[in-house]
């Protein structure tokens, strides 16, 4: 029996009759195909799949679609907006923070939430900010600069 | 003014828009209309003779479309070397590690396809299993494959001067153990595929791969078609490291499934799944002994290898030759001997890992040095200045240093990381370590014997002459290299980066070898180059005809018509060029002669035009057994220095700062140069504190996941301060040459040096984990 879930993604609201067992990430990928989001392991432990839930970064692939009922997500799709890219994905593309780019959305979407919370984050609240998403190009490095261009630049 | 107008920069690479937008679209992005869901039986036991698979419920149950075997499939056999092809589409009569391929079922969608899989009956005989070198040598033991006997995939045995005389003439020899563990790649997106044979006959293949080209080969093989009815395309691709280097049943299965359902066919590899196809790093045991004189002249290297290859010889024979051939420099080394055994167990295939059979030997060798410069009471950095290669030298192996900046890579790292005033004087519990390494910028030859281009290229006009389209068949894998060949290309043509276009991953583009070998930017660059320059000259040559003027005396530069021998009358191009844009917007009005106009001019009398690019090395053969493994047109090198912290009582290691030049030739790019030495160094960093493909005692990997195979995470990494160092490499487009693999190579006995700095203890087994440390520790009486 499916089950009848009210969210916004994207500052969009939706009513959804979802499957009980579908994962939030299978949601947005098959059923609404914002293919951003990426499964890297499946089981919460790469972060390629993370999102914005009420404003905090989570594993989209870990949780419920029904979980996400009366949520707000934002997904990568949702950041651009008509003056162009985010800040955090312009400094991304500007310092090289970009290899491969697969883990570069959960990359992202945890950068947001961090700095829409702590605007001036240290170098090691960045760090741990982005330590549950793993990247094997980088060295993080350029991630981490990318990101604190952006706090410095408010 | 600067030499160049694109090259050499550090402009934002042209794909980081859409990756960082989320429209990238790699291959779990696509959908086709109608696809079904491929989903494979995978072996539950290391060795096993297979008696008889049952298939019969699984074909039954609703919405399964087919299920194959190694009935269905057949028994052709490929892999990597034409020499030792050894796998099969499924499992003929047995199984040899655990989560070897079995059968494929195709259903209308994932959750049936997965229960299918579930239904199939499979009855087997047990045999004991392999799961170590140990076992696999001893007298007697049972064979992983029948041909290979004594379990040995291959066997190499090489000698450089007279090593015996040699170490006789020594003042110092040290000799050690030393091992690894096997590692994963640990890309971060699995591999998977979408194969779709069209109602003629002709097949897609889109597929998550470092080498569309020999995916491309071994799919027409097996199914037993011509090449030219067999496209492979690579969409963005999620990393690869190696792991994505040859064909895979997955992607061999889902064509045969697509062939007989006539339906587009998906599948991914779950975590766990990369995990048993593996072909990450071997397990490498090797015994070094090396000899010196008092000056500290490197004079001798005995060197013996053991490989742990796993079931399959994938990359194996290259990884064996590799383990001995890049110990060939870049010290002058005169006497070198090396002999090695690849050997077969019941556990996933190994296979070329990034530094491809190059790292754990160089750990190995260089922690030596340093143990050798103590003994010599030299500063290793010294002792490593004193032994170095320079420009032009050639290894007792043959390989040729065209270019080689190992001085000033070791200067650099020297000044920037403060060296002198940190070496031997850094406090209780901390260290310092430094060491070397180089690196093949493609390797000399394909993987199967043929004369064929390495790369061709095509650059296509448009018509109304405003941009250019770069078409090549090889790989960007994340590494960059769409923008190093956007780059070349603008460069070439000498107009601006944001008028080329680049279509890469694509079979029907023309022939690449791919993205392994750190070969892209040295060969495939040569053939954009030369794609790039044949349009130009093409254009210039209508451009004289038309205007009555020699080739010679025009050039193109930042999108103009450049006239060296002052103004030219260009009137009847501009008033043709400007009646075909009636109502366009921003046409060349007073400027000089655009390249729009001139490629336009081009197009009018000539057609559409191509040019075209190809490249193939030098013959680089050398003249004994093996020689093709570690001949490269160029070599990469570079020296590293990294500073660690130990806490003595725990033995947990934290790595504080590593400091890393690479000698790329010229960088093409200089922030992807910095991406690949900072992602180098964290592989190796992994490798050397916590990667470790753990296995039970049946052959089970334990850890097939990222919770419990630890990869550095953000926290794990410290800043690392990347030196670029030019040389100018002759061989290379522009100079430039390979970075890609080559800054992995010094970092793992950098961390041991600089551990040995810090506790007086040499570790002679990776990884460094805290337990391993604290017991050293504790042996030696200092974890206090």
């Amino acid at each position: 029996m499916k089950k009848l879930i009210a969210l916004t993604i994207n500052q969009k609201k939706y009513e959804l009759a979802v499957n009980p067992g579908m994962s939030l990430l299978d949601l947005l990928r098959e059923e609404l195909n914002l293919m951003g989001a990426k499964e890297g392991c499946g089981i919460g432990e790469c972060g390629a799949c993370t999102v914005l839930l009420d404003g905090k970064a989570v594993s989209s692939c870990v949780m419920l679609a029904v979980e996400a009922d009366g949520c707000e997500i934002t997904t990568i799709e949702g950041l651009e907006t008509e003056d162009g890219m985010h800040p955090i994905q312009k400094a991304f593309v500007e310092h090289g923070a970009v290899q491969c780019g697969f883990c570069t959305p959960g990359m992202v979407l945890s950068a947001k939430g961090l700095l829409d919370k702590n605007p001036n984050p240290s170098e090691q609240e960045i760090r741990t900010a982005i330590s549950g998403n793993l990247c094997r190009c980088t060295g993080y490095q350029k991630i981490v600069e990318a990101i604190k261009s952006v706090s410095e630049r408010k | 003014m600067e030499k160049y107008s694109t090259i050499n920069s550090r402009a934002p690479r042209i794909d980081a828009p859409d990756k960082a937008t989320g429209a990238a679209r790699f291959i779990n992005d696509f959908n086709m209309p109608g696809q079904l869901y491929g989903a494979m039986l995978q072996s539950p036991l290391a060795h096993a003779r297979i008696l008889n698979i049952d298939t019969s419920k699984a074909k039954k149950l609703p919405g399964v479309k087919a299920v194959i075997t190694a009935k269905e499939a057949g028994s052709v056999k490929y892999g990597v070397s034409p020499a030792r092809y050894d796998e099969t589409v499924f499992c003929v009569d047995k199984v040899r590690h655990i989560g070897d391929e079995i059968a494929m079922v195709a259903a209308t969608d994932k959750k049936t396809a997965l229960e299918a899989v579930s239904l199939i009956d499979v009855e087997y005989e047990e045999l004991p299993a392999l799961l170590s070198m140990d076992d696999a040598m001893r007298e007697g033991a049972p064979l992983v494959h029948d041909e290979y006997k004594g379990n040995i995939c291959a066997e190499v045995h090489q000698e450089f001067g007279d090593v015996e005389k040699a170490l006789s003439e020594c003042d110092i020899i040290v000799s050690n153990k030393f091992e690894n563990k096997m590692q994963d790649c640990a890309f971060i997106e699995p591999q998977g595929c979408l194969a779709c044979f069209d109602h003629r006959g002709y097949l897609n293949l889109y597929t998550s791969t470092q080498v569309p080209h020999y995916v491309q080969r071994s799919v027409a093989m097996v199914l037993g078609l011509p090449i030219g009815k067999v496209r492979v395309v690579k969409f963005y691709v999620g990393g690869g490291f190696g792991a994505k280097l040859a064909a895979n049943s997955m992607e061999l299965g889902s064509c045969l499934l697509s062939k007989i359902t006539g339906k587009p066919v998906k599948m991914n590899y779950t975590r766990e799944q990369v995990f048993l196809y593996s072909r990450g790093r071997h397990k490498f045991v090797h015994n070094m002994t090396t000899g010196v004189k008092k000056d500290g002249t490197i004079v001798a290297l005995k060197h013996d290898c053991l490989l742990e290859g796993g079931a399959y010889s994938s990359y194996g024979i290259a990884t064996i030759y590799y383990a001995g051939s890049l110990l060939g420099g870049p010290y002058k080394l005169k006497n070198m001997k090396y002999d090695a055994l690849r050997v077969f167990t019941n556990k996933p295939a190994c296979g070329a890992q990034r530094g491809h059979g190059g790292v754990v030997a160089r750990a190995a060798w260089e922690q030596q040095l340093d143990k050798i410069a103590r003994e010599l009471g030299m500063d290793p950095l010294e002792f490593r200045l004193k032994n170095m290669m320079e420009n032009g030298d050639t290894s007792c192996n043959e390989l040729y240093m065209s270019s080689l900046g190992m001085r000033e890579c070791i200067e650099s790292v020297r000044d920037k990381s403060g060296w002198q005033e940190k070496k031997g004087k850094m406090p209780k519990g901390k260290g310092i370590g430094m060491a070397c390494g180089f690196f093949v910028s493609g390797a000399g030859f394909p993987i199967y014997r043929s004369d064929t281009y390495h790369s061709t290229a095509t650059v296509k006009l448009s018509e109304d002459g405003g941009t250019a389209h770069l078409y090549t068949a090889s790989a960007e894998i994340g590494q960059g290299s769409d923008m190093t060949f956007a780059m070349i290309t603008a460069e070439t043509l000498g107009i601006p980066l944001s008028s080329v276009r680049v279509s890469s991953g694509d079979t029907d583009f023309g022939i690449d070898l791919g993205a392994y070998s750190s070969r892209q930017t040295l060969m495939t660059g040569h053939a954009v180059r030369n794609a790039a320059e044949d349009a130009k000259r093409q254009v210039l040559k209508v451009l004289s005809d038309e205007l009555k003027i020699a080739i010679e005396d025009m050039d193109i530069r930042d999108g103009m018509i450049v006239f060296k021998q002052g103004e030219m009358n260009f009137s009847t191009i501009r008033r043709r060029y400007l009646q075909e844009h009636r109502g366009w917007k921003n046409m060349p009005d007073n400027e000089p002669l655009t390249f729009s106009e001139a490629a336009r001019t081009a197009f009018l009398a000539k057609g559409i035009i191509y040019g075209k690019g190809k490249y193939k090395p030098r013959w680089l053969g050398g003249t004994y057994k093996g020689a093709a493994v570690g001949t490269s047109p160029a070599y990469g090198c570079s020296a590293q220095i990294v500073e660690l912290s130990v806490d003595m009582e725990t033995g947990v290691v934290t790595i504080d700062r590593m400091t890393d030049a690479h000698d790329c030739g010229l960088a093409i790019n200089k922030t992807s140069v910095e991406g690949q030495i900072q992602g180098s160094l964290m592989m190796g960093l992994g490798e050397a504190m916590f990667e470790e493909v753990k296995y039970d005692d049946r052959g089970k990997i334990l850890n097939p996941n990222f919770g419990e195979y630890k990869i550095p995470t953000a926290l794990d990494m410290p800043n690392v301060t990347p030196i670029i160092i030019e040389s100018n490499e002759p061989y290379g487009p522009y100079g430039a040459k390979e970075v890609g693999e080559g800054a992995i190579m010094p970092t793992i006995p950098a961390i041991l040096n600089a551990l040995y700095d810090a506790t007086g203890i040499r570790f002679n087994e990776l990884p460094l984990t805290p337990e391993r440390v604290y017991m050293a520790l504790k042996k030696a009486g200092k974890n206090k």
